[in-house]
């Protein structure tokens, strides 16, 4: 009888352990998403205020008390398009990431098949020290060889520049890509008499294609964020959008969603960009060290 | 045209890497020359270069503004750094596990660091302005006290540290993520038979597994934030005073608002050696750990 009834209490026991041990996993998990949850509130909490901003009128920007429901205006968009030349800025910004990375795939591309193929890992460590030193070290030596040829604030300044900035990224993203063509393809064409610059071109480029997409993308992203440079070296007929906003604050009372706007407006490229190649971003702000 | 091709086919390791190599050299190389050039003038934009010897290099050595942005620099990296890396192991481990709209996070995790800088900056500042600035009004509504943020002295650093910690945490998250995923869940489920709790297992098998993805993403946020300037730039322009101006922003102020370019390369020089010494001083811990 006793037998029986410890036997019973036990088994109570036991069920009330398993179900003391799910309600600490439930809590525990609780406690998990909130901290996921926590943590993307934060990411994202300056870009969700930089668009209220952007959308508020300047009497609720400069509200004691953060108004977070209002009528949305786009009175600050057209204020920012109409008045301060925005277009035009953004066009220089565009003409200067699609040049500069051009320049960087015709550059690049070549010296990262060749890293790839024959190993060449000297020139790979001198393309990384480029990337880690310091880019305003060149900035002084650029500016005054650019002011003796007239070059300032002309496309081919910034170009030039800007591609110190795309290449390095196109070349460490293409290495690891070249490394993956097998090299029987190109063996292969040479076989049927193709030339090496035909296999590069006709054989390894067409194989690459989603590297090269990837690797454009990021060079492109990375030129437009680009700031140093250009505030040196653009003047008002190439200012790039992070320039001109820059400006925008420099001069006396500050319009809050001016700026919002302004933000907005040089992000959003950026995001949908960032949302096509995603899987790239870390490889190449860490310049391959971590694959995609 | 043959002969050509059949030239190019013989010679492809040196032509192929030519034009980046020949871009290298006009672009960063001769600039790195010219500056130990420039720090032996003293030569102001526009100006005659004169020819002084090392006196750049004692003047900056004597220099009160030099030391302070020494000071800055070091302070600043030193810790947004550790930050990061303690906040990135944790973001990491949170996030290395199945939950529902996990690649949704991941994305949104991406988006401080893609973003462009002068556009943070910029947002980040009307977050800061004392009077008006939404991150008073958290601090009230918390109870707390209101703070002056980047328009006091002492807490100029701190907040831009605050700035640099939210856009580049996430980086040091998705390097050691990488690093976590490809730990071997054998591991994990050995040391559990064994009744190792999830917080030895993290100890004694997690961090050693990753241990060389934290090295690598110490030395990338290293290198970077010794030489952090649009946030800095567009929050402060190294203000209250020169409370937060690095060697990077006073080196840009000497060169470009004082035109001083001989002593601005010295600066450049020191700043230049300063960061690939630190850079190649980690990769030697890489090579150890």
């Amino acid at each position: 009888m006793s037998a029986l009834a410890s036997q019973a209490s036990q088994r109570e026991s036991a069920a009330q352990a398993r179900a003391r041990a799910q309600r600490l996993k439930l809590l525990k998990n609780i406690g998990i998403a909130a901290l996921i949850v926590l943590t993307l509130a934060i990411m994202l909490f300056p870009f969700y205020w930089m668009i209220l901003t952007s959308l508020r009128s300047q009497v609720d920007n400069v509200s004691r008390v953060p108004v977070w429901f209002f009528t949305p205006t786009w009175e600050n968009y057209q204020n920012v398009i109409a008045r301060n030349n925005f277009l035009e800025f953004t066009w220089n910004s565009f003409v200067i990431a699609a040049l500069s990375t051009g320049f960087g795939l015709v550059l690049g591309l070549p010296a990262a098949y060749s890293i790839a193929r024959f190993k060449q890992e000297g020139l790979a460590l001198a393309i990384l020290v480029a990337r880690l030193t310091p880019y305003i070290t060149y900035l002084v030596p650029w500016y005054l060889a650019f002011r003796s040829l007239g070059l300032i604030d002309t496309y081919v300044a910034l170009t030039l520049t800007h591609l110190i900035v795309g290449m390095p990224l196109i070349v460490w993203i293409m290495i690891s890509f070249f490394e993956n063509v097998p090299q029987d393809l190109e063996e292969a064409a040479f076989v049927d008499g193709a030339t090496r610059i035909g296999a590069f071109m006709r054989v390894i480029l067409p194989l690459s294609m989603p590297g090269i997409v990837a690797a454009s993308i990021l060079a492109f992203i990375f030129s437009w964020n680009q700031f140093l440079f250009s505030l040196v070296l653009s003047g008002p007929n190439t200012r790039p959008v992070p320039v001109a906003v820059f400006n925008f604050i420099s001069y006396g009372q500050i319009d809050f969603g001016g700026l919002g706007a302004a933000a907005v407006l040089i992000t959003l490229p950026v995001i949908i960009l960032t949302l096509i190649i995603q899987r790239w971003i870390v490889t190449g702000l860490t310049m391959g060290a971590v694959k995609g | 045209m043959k002969s050509f091709s059949a030239f190019v086919d013989k010679n492809a390791r040196f032509i192929f890497p030519l034009p980046a190599v020949l871009a290298i050299l006009v672009l960063i190389v001769a600039p790195v020359v010219t500056n130990f050039v420039l720090s032996l003038y003293d030569y102001f934009v526009g100006g005659r270069p004169v020819y002084i010897g090392l006196e750049n290099y004692q003047r900056a050595f004597g220099d009160a503004r030099v030391w302070n942005g020494i000071r800055n620099t070091f302070y600043f990296t030193f810790t947004a750094v550790p930050l990061q890396l303690v906040l990135g192991i944790a973001i990491a481990t949170l996030f290395n596990r199945d939950f529902p709209g996990k690649g949704i996070a991941r994305t949104v995790i991406l988006l401080p660091m893609v973003a462009t800088p002068v556009a943070i900056a910029l947002i980040w500042a009307l977050m800061f302005n004392p009077s008006l600035g939404v991150l008073n009004y958290f601090l009230e509504s918390l109870g707390l006290p209101r703070s002056l943020w980047v328009a006091q002295s002492n807490l100029a650093i701190p907040s831009l540290v605050l700035v640099d910690t939210w856009q580049w945490s996430p980086m040091i998250a998705l390097i050691l993520l990488a690093a976590m995923q490809s730990v071997p869940a054998e591991h994990y489920e050995a040391a559990r038979i064994d009744g190792a709790s999830g917080w030895q297992s993290f100890w004694h098998i997690t961090i050693p597994s990753i241990r060389s993805a934290i090295v690598v993403a110490l030395i990338l946020r290293a290198v970077d934030a010794l030489k952090t300037f649009d946030i800095i730039y567009v929050i402060t322009e190294g203000g209250p005073g020169i409370a937060s101006e690095t060697l990077n922003v006073l080196a840009f102020k000497t060169g470009f608002q004082f035109f001083h370019a001989g002593y601005a390369a010295t600066l450049l020089i020191f700043l230049m050696f300063t960061v690939l010494g630190i850079a190649i001083l980690l990769n030697v811990i890489r090579r150890r750990v």
